[in-house]
């Protein structure tokens, strides 16, 4: 298992549309993608329950990636998140 | 005449005739079904059905009101297509035998109390999300027909509430407002009328026999008002021309330089008290961010704020400005911003008391704890440091050894920090009079003007008696505004102006030519002086 943690920097949040573009781009993934915000976790190919975790502006994102293309998953998803969340 | 009042959510003026929008009734009925898989495939092509509505609302959103104001019919599509929404609507229909729309609607409410129970405002709103996709599924299921609006005259929507799906189908070549019994601020209405730029107003309960009548929406005012007279129509239609001007110089201006005609270019960055008016310093598009005031940290907590509490908002900060300068001012409470718990004496004169970086330097643990967090967060971004309240040049240098100081224990600890320009408000006569010895020591000056003004004229800004001497543009200001000019640059500082006459357009041509480097003002004064400064010889 791999994973990455990432600060949203957008100040109102994951809402739907930064919360949009992540499940987007999960959906690309082969593997399992669970987010956890403090002791919440959600699925992130799954749009609300994404929005469900009612992550805030510089709030704390950890990203755990499991499948057999973890590493390059994780890598990919961890570059995306930068550029765009 | 008849005036209504509600909250205003975006600006304007708009006049028009009143169209009262009414939600079709869509009353779902449970039935028994016989046939699963039947309904299972029916709800299967309505899914497919509302993505194909929903495409092509997207692509018509795009037109209309570009990527942002779009983008939400993706989010749609995507809500469709979520597992959970879709496993909840199939397993009642296979469990229960009951109809699809009837194993929409509950779904639908399901989800939408998950949002509407959410502590986060603008997450509640996305309620609204799941019943419009939801709405969507059942009159496909149903084959019942929306209403549109078709209007051939600049029209005024009211409504109860508006979903994304009603305000993207209506022909906004001809809505010019709309107002809306309830929502919010975060509603989409409210974000639609952001970005198509016409007013909005909120929580304003309407009779409904204004239907089809003249009115005028203030947007400013939150105020709808009804059948007026010939005298305030008149008025308000000089207004909406001078709207019309301001939209036009926004659009204009956003993503232009701040260059005189000269060539020479003007760092115009904003002014913000908290992160709340980041949305503000992005959309009016500064260059940076040129004074941040740090005292919000500490006046809204009832205790110090912590190391790891003012990093992630300054961290926050940097971040998004991403790569844009932004200046933190150090704390600037006294006497006068009383925190509690800071167990501050009352003072006889506490503009001239004990304040700002008279306490830091006083409670050193105070001022480190803020300059850690500050130096942490500069690894993320780009940002200076300024000290207020400067009467020596002993002072600064007490502050950049404590600097040093604070730095060298990130380093021990292997924490890193980026380069951070250390600047110093110049607020007071003495300070100025000082200003080329003060410039050897630091990369920038900042040039409060509403303390240097209260100082240099002896006028207690607080006493509304003196309001009628109290002269900002007094000869002695400016001059004492000019020789910071000048000996800043002499001593190797470049100079901006952070203070009240840095928005004051009669005065950006004279700043400009006394060689001011950067204007700092409030997000919405950075366009107009944009223009100003591009106009200048």
């Amino acid at each position: 298992m791999m994973k990455f943690s990432f600060v949203v920097k957008d100040p109102m949040g994951l809402h739907a549309r930064p919360a949009g573009l992540l499940v987007k781009e999960a959906a690309k993934c082969t593997s399992k993608i669970t987010l956890r915000k403090g002791e919440k976790t959600g699925d992130a190919k799954r749009i609300f329950n994404v929005m469900g975790l009612s992550v805030k502006g510089g709030d704390e994102v950890e990203v755990l990636i499991e499948g057999e293309k973890e590493q390059e998953e994780a890598a990919a998803l961890e570059a995306f998140v930068a550029e765009n969340i | 005449m008849k005036t209504y009042v509600g909250k205003s959510v975006y600006h304007g003026i708009a006049i028009g005739q009143i169209q009262i929008f009414k939600k079709e009734k869509k009353s779902v009925y449970r039935s028994r079904i016989e046939d699963v898989q039947q309904e299972l495939a029916k709800m299967e092509n309505a899914v497919k059905e509302a993505k194909e509505q929903l495409k092509k609302l997207y692509e018509k959103a795009l037109l209309e009101v570009g990527e942002s104001g779009a983008a939400i019919f993706e989010v749609h599509q995507m809500m469709l297509d979520d597992q959970d929404y879709q496993e909840s609507i199939q397993n009642m229909i296979q469990t229960q035998q009951i109809n699809a729309e009837y194993a929409v609607a509950v779904t639908a409410d399901n989800f939408a109390n998950m949002f509407a129970m959410m502590d986060d405002a603008y997450m509640k709103e996305r309620a609204a999300d799941v019943r419009d996709i939801s709405e969507r599924l059942i009159s496909i299921l149903t084959e019942a027909q929306s209403e549109e609006v078709t209007a051939d005259v600049p029209t005024i929507i009211l409504a109860d509430d508006l979903s994304p799906s009603e305000t993207v189908q209506m022909d906004k070549s001809r809505v010019n407002s709309f107002v809306t019994r309830y929502g919010s601020a975060n509603s989409h209405t409210a974000i639609l009328a952001r970005t198509m730029n016409v007013p909005a107003i909120i929580g304003l309960d309407y009779d409904e026999e204004i239907d089809g009548k003249k009115a005028i929406v203030d947007g400013f005012k939150g105020e709808l008002i009804v059948e007026p007279t010939d005298e305030l129509l008149a008025e308000y239609e000089d207004k909406a021309a001078q709207e019309v001007e301001k939209k036009l110089l926004l659009l204009e201006l956003k993503g232009k330089e701040t260059v005189t005609l000269s060539g020479r270019e003007i760092r115009l960055y904003a002014n913000i008290g908290g992160i709340s008016d980041l949305q503000s310093v992005m959309l009016n598009d500064a260059a940076g961010i040129g004074l941040f005031r740090s005292e919000f940290l500490y006046l809204e907590k009832d205790h110090y704020p912590t190391e790891e509490e003012q990093f992630q908002i300054y961290r926050s900060v940097a971040e998004t400005m991403a790569g844009k300068k932004v200046i933190i001012r150090t704390l600037d409470i006294g006497a006068d911003k009383q925190i509690s718990y800071f167990g501050l004496e009352k003072e006889e004169n506490p503009a001239m008391g004990y304040r700002a970086i008279r306490i830091c330097l006083k409670r050193v643990e105070l001022f480190k704890t803020q300059l850690r967090a500050l130096y942490r967060a500069s690894a993320y971004g780009n940002i200076g440091i300024m000290f207020p309240m400067i009467i020596s040049v002993k002072e600064v240098k007490q502050i950049k050894e404590i600097v040093e100081e604070v730095k060298a224990e990130l380093k021990e600890n292997g924490i890193l920090y980026g380069e951070v320009e250390l600047g110093i408000m110049i607020e007071t006569p003495a300070a100025v009079m000082i200003s080329e010895d003060l410039a050897k020591e630091v990369d920038f000056f900042s040039i409060g003007t509403n303390d240097l003004t209260q100082y240099t004229l002896a006028i207690d800004r607080q006493n509304a008696k003196l309001d009628d001497i109290y002269d900002s543009h007094h000869p002695a200001v400016l001059k004492m505004i000019q020789m910071t000019v000048e000996n800043g640059h002499k001593g190797g500082a470049w100079v901006g102006i952070c203070g009240e006459l840095g928005a004051d357009l009669t005065l950006t041509d004279t700043f400009v030519e006394m060689g001011v480097d950067e204007l700092s003002v409030s997000p919405a004064c950075i366009l107009p002086i944009r223009k100003k400064i591009r106009d200048h010889r």
